[in-house]
């Protein structure tokens, strides 16, 4: 497996502002020492409630912001180290879809406009040519010719997502992170976002990032799935693997809130105690032992490291006492 | 169909539009027609009436005639006269000082809003200026120049550019913070670029609101210099000197006050009127609500 | 009498200048004492404007209702003078928006808004109010009450101020709660916790909830019975366990079949529902969803009967219904409900 992107201890925290003058500063740990690697042309999905660090993380890949600590680096060149002009050359190589797809595109802006404009930055031909390629990406999204002449409040949801989409595979990235890229849109538009999302992946040979807090569409479509609370990854591997035996008590808790279209939630009592503490003060140890009925002494006093149980990683002191191999009854269906 | 229908379809549909919209917007229609008027009166007031600086001390004071429609004032002269060529000062000085400010305060603001440092000197900078009343500032400004017309632009723009330079910076320090300037970023566009697709264009709103206000503010700051005598030499036809020369007249001619001051609050009033409108149009999504 | 609230023949407009939308067209419904009725659709459906219709909410200049009732205890709400209307709003039925942060004032204390919500309608004394806050407070399970009155909404987590939402909603104990997306602004396990609240209020104050969704899930998980709403038109009306298990029309189907992680296989084709949502500036002859519709045929497109029963207690309006059922029938969401 070799690695397209690799990120290592990578870590963001958040000044705020001082209560007082005497206040000590504080800071909002958004992402907490997260390694991993994503394989080319895989789809990882990131997974877990807002807060949990998720979309933190999208942006540090997508160096909108420079990380605290660790690194991120692409083909094994370090982005943080880059120059202006060597890293905008280097944007080509990774672009992002968001989650709103009205917000994401300039108001004032054409939808032929906003295609081209990543063409004209890299002068991808002439003003012809980058005319042709519009029109030839618009036919990849599945974007009519005739809205090309159509301002972004003109267009529906679903054809605005396509055109962030048009907008982000212009320049032939490698890397694309989905930003809860379908999670505004309506069932049966989420339906077409992914459908194309998934064909563009497997056409242009794409690797994905697949940022969302729904789990059903994480199950859809991605390779391995990384689940994140409080801005630690606390379970990684294939989803498969994750989503039918999850070890975290975390994952669990997640999985088991999911409702789901299917006699098997009616009724049912699985939302878990308590809430999600605040980021900015963090329990101690294991992120998520105040909530958890398996807490023991040792999670407050030891963060419990990614380790391998059950051909995946977890973050969990009990991991082996959670994993069940055989257990058919922890399968859930999402 | 006929062949004029075919041969004029454009002109009959856009007059159509024009009426319906007309209809349907009568503020913005009057404030609209208002403002045409005196623009047109200011360009042609040669033609509108006759010699507003003729002195004739013989008629002072006289009440209205065929000769002065309006009467005429201390010094005999055609008070309409003079408050038709009023009208140029009056708009002259609002429209220059409109595009200076909003030139300079776009400039400044922008600058403001995307330098970190810069942004912070040009705040303070801000703040002294606004401590001391725009008209203050602007007699003094006016005082230590030669008398003239620059000279007032001059004084009631310098004034006037801080309140714009604060509201282009909030707004530019909003904007960038919107989704589409990151997605803009992502994609490569940095640097003037970025200020020019995405920035700019999406500060416009509210840009051109602030320049309309400081249009009408500076028509009456204009009209409180002549009134105070700075700035323009007193033969000058201005509604604020005229004001201020009815002063003395009050108590028997009121009506000599009255005229400058109600042309005055008419072209403040539309000014302002369309300004709101103005930002209406101008946001894209507004626009298209209010032609569903 | 055992219903709480009937809509029948529900129509409405909204005008702007010459324009006229359909929003609602003859939607017709009732929900029974007790029990949990859930409305389904798509954004710009009708769902909201129908319980906004019930609250007599919609604006008044350009909102107007063309025909029907709304019956709450022999009384029609649909032209009642505002004072009367007031008096049932938050008294006979609470509501719970999507967003709680926007629907609370954020300058008072949330004791202060509970306390007033009370006050409203029954006559209290200031001391009684914030007592009956308190108390409201313990009902929506946030812990450490007496102090939390003091707070205000800022101070709360999104699901805290959901349930100081639910808690103001059912001050007065209403019959019927209606919640409009009471949920989607939320995370997975805080909306499970939401749910889990109304279901068991539901349980203990015996009243009605309308829950309104987008969400498939949510349906199946909470309510007994639903509709299913598309163009203004309720399409197909039961009990959960029959819809799911008998699908009934070409839209109802649709939506289950959209859905990931059922059936598709991983990464294998969704399916997508063709073309965009019908324009409802001029009516529609016939079945609304027709041309999206994989079954449609001729007749489709003919005038719209009145949804016959396809099972007891069980409508569609679809002439296609057999078919829709027929090539359903294999969909593992529908096998797990036989």
């Amino acid at each position: 497996m070799s690695a397209l992107l690799s990120l290592s201890h990578v870590g963001k925290d958040y000044p705020l502002t001082k209560r007082g003058p005497f206040q000590p500063r504080r800071t909002l740990r958004a992402v907490d020492d997260v390694s991993l690697e994503v394989a080319k042309g895989e789809t990882l999905g990131l997974v877990g409630e807002s807060g949990c660090g998720k979309s933190s993380l999208a942006r540090l890949i997508m160096q909108l912001e420079a990380p605290s600590r660790g690194s991120v680096s692409l083909d094994g060149a370090d982005l943080a180290k880059l120059g202006k002009s060597a890293l905008k050359r280097a944007r080509r190589d990774f672009q992002i879809i968001f989650q709103d797809p009205y917000a994401s595109l300039n108001p004032r802006m054409k939808a032929r406009a906003i295609i081209a404009e990543a063409l004209h930055n890299y002068r991808l031909g002439t003003p012809a040519e980058i005319a042709a390629r519009v029109e030839e990406l618009a036919q990849q999204v599945g974007l009519g010719a005739h809205l090309l002449d159509r301002f972004p409040h003109e267009l529906s949801g679903g054809q605005c997502q396509r055109i962030g989409i048009a907008r982000a595979i212009a320049l032939k990235p490698r890397l694309i992170v989905a930003d809860e890229a379908v999670s505004a849109l309506d069932v049966s538009i989420q339906a077409q976002i992914l459908n194309l999302i998934i064909r563009l992946q497997s056409e242009l040979g794409l690797t994905l990032i697949f940022v969302s807090h729904d789990m059903s569409v994480i199950a859809h479509v991605a390779d391995r799935v990384a689940v994140m609370y409080l801005g630690r990854i606390v379970e990684l591997g294939d989803t498969e693997t994750v989503f039918s035996r999850a070890i975290h008590p975390y994952t669990r808790t997640l999985l088991a809130a999911v409702p789901t279209p299917t006699p098997a939630a009616r009724g049912k009592r699985s939302a878990p105690a308590g809430e999600m503490p605040s980021p900015l003060s963090p329990p101690s140890g294991c992120h998520f032992r105040t909530r958890c009925a398996h807490a023991t002494a040792l999670c407050a006093d030891e963060v419990p490291a990614l380790r391998e149980v059950g051909g995946r990683a977890v973050a969990c002191h009990h991991a082996e006492a959670l994993y069940q191999p055989k257990d058919a009854s922890e399968v859930v269906h999402v | 169909m006929s062949l004029t229908e075919a041969a004029h379809p454009a002109p009959t549909a856009a007059l159509s539009r024009a009426l319906n919209y007309a209809r349907r917007n009568p503020a913005t229609t009057i404030c609209c027609a208002l403002l045409l008027g005196f623009v047109l009166i200011a360009i042609f007031a040669p033609l509108l009436a006759g010699d507003p600086l003729r002195i004739d001390p013989a008629q002072r004071l006289k009440p209205p005639s065929d000769t002065a429609i309006w009467g005429r004032d201390h010094l005999g002269r055609d008070v309409y006269a003079r408050a038709v060529y009023g009208t140029r000062v009056s708009m002259l000085v609002g429209f220059s000082v409109a595009v200076l400010v909003t030139i300079l305060g776009v400039a400044i603001g922008i600058y403001a809003g995307l330098s970190h440092i810069g942004g912070a000197v040009v705040m303070r900078l801000t703040d002294a200026m606004m401590a001391i009343p725009a008209v203050l500032l602007a007699i003094a400004f006016a005082s230590l120049m030669n008398a003239g017309l620059l000279t007032v632009i001059i004084a009631i723009t310098i004034p006037e550019v801080p309140r714009m330079v604060r509201l282009v910076r909030s707004v530019v320090l909003g904007v960038r913070q919107q989704l589409h300037v990151t997605a803009a970023i992502s994609i490569g566009t940095s640097g003037l670029p970025l200020v020019w697709r995405h920035i700019l264009p999406n500060t416009l709103g509210p840009v051109l609101v602030q320049a309309t206000y400081a249009c009408a503010s500076a028509i009456i700051a204009s009209a409180v210099l002549s009134f105070l005598g700075v700035g323009l030499s007193p033969e000058v036809p201005s509604w604020g000197g005229m004001m201020a020369d009815a002063r003395q007249q009050f108590r028997i001619h009121p009506v000599l006050m009255l005229y400058p001051g109600v042309l005055l609050s008419l072209l403040v009033l539309a000014v302002n009127i369309l300004g709101d409108r103005l930002s209406d149009a101008l946001d894209p999504r507004k626009a298209r609500r209010s032609s569903l | 009498m055992n219903t709480v609230v009937d809509v029948e023949n529900l129509s409405l407009e909204f005008r702007n200048g010459e324009q006229r939308v359909h929003a609602l067209d003859q939607v017709s419904f009732s929900v029974a004492r007790g029990e949990t009725l859930s409305l389904v659709g798509e954004s710009g459906c009708g769902k909201s404007v129908t319980a906004m219709a019930i609250m007599g909410l919609l604006p008044k200049a350009s909102a107007r209702i063309t025909s029907g009732h709304v019956r709450m205890a022999g009384t029609d709400l649909i032209g009642l003078p505002e004072r009367q209307l007031q008096q049932i709003r938050g008294n006979r039925i609470g509501m719970v928006f999507q967003d709680p942060m926007t629907s609370l004032n954020p300058v008072h204390t949330i004791g202060m808004q509970i306390a007033e919500a009370a006050r409203r309608h029954r006559q209290l004394s200031h001391a009684e109010a914030m007592q009956r806050a308190r108390r409201m407070l313990d009902l929506v399970r946030i812990p450490d009450a007496g102090n939390r009155l003091t707070a205000y909404p800022h101070e709360l987590s999104g699901g805290q101020r959901q349930r100081v939402m639910i808690a103001m909603a059912l001050v007065c104990d209403p019959q019927l709660l209606i919640a409009d997306e009471p949920t989607t602004a939320l995370d997975v396990t805080v909306q499970a916790q939401i749910l889990e609240l109304i279901a068991d209020l539901k349980a203990e104050l015996g009243m009605s909830v309308l829950l309104i969704t987008h969400d498939l899930g949510v349906v199946a998980s909470t309510a007994d019975r639903m509709m299913v709403m598309y163009a203004g038109r309720i399409v197909e009306e039961g009990p959960v366990e029959r819809i799911f298990a008998r699908p009934s029309h070409g839209y109802t189907a649709a939506l289950l079949r959209s859905l990931p992680g059922h059936g598709t296989g991983r990464r294998g084709t969704l399916t997508e529902i063709a073309g965009t949502v019908p324009r409802l500036d001029r009516p529609i002859a016939g079945c609304a969803y027709a041309p999206r519709c994989g079954f449609a045929e001729p007749g489709c497109s003919a005038s719209l009967p009145p949804a016959p029963e396809v099972e007891d207690g069980h409508r569609s309006a679809c002439i296609r219904e057999a078919a829709v059922f027929d090539a359903m029938r294999d969909s593992p969401i529908v096998r797990s409900w036989r």
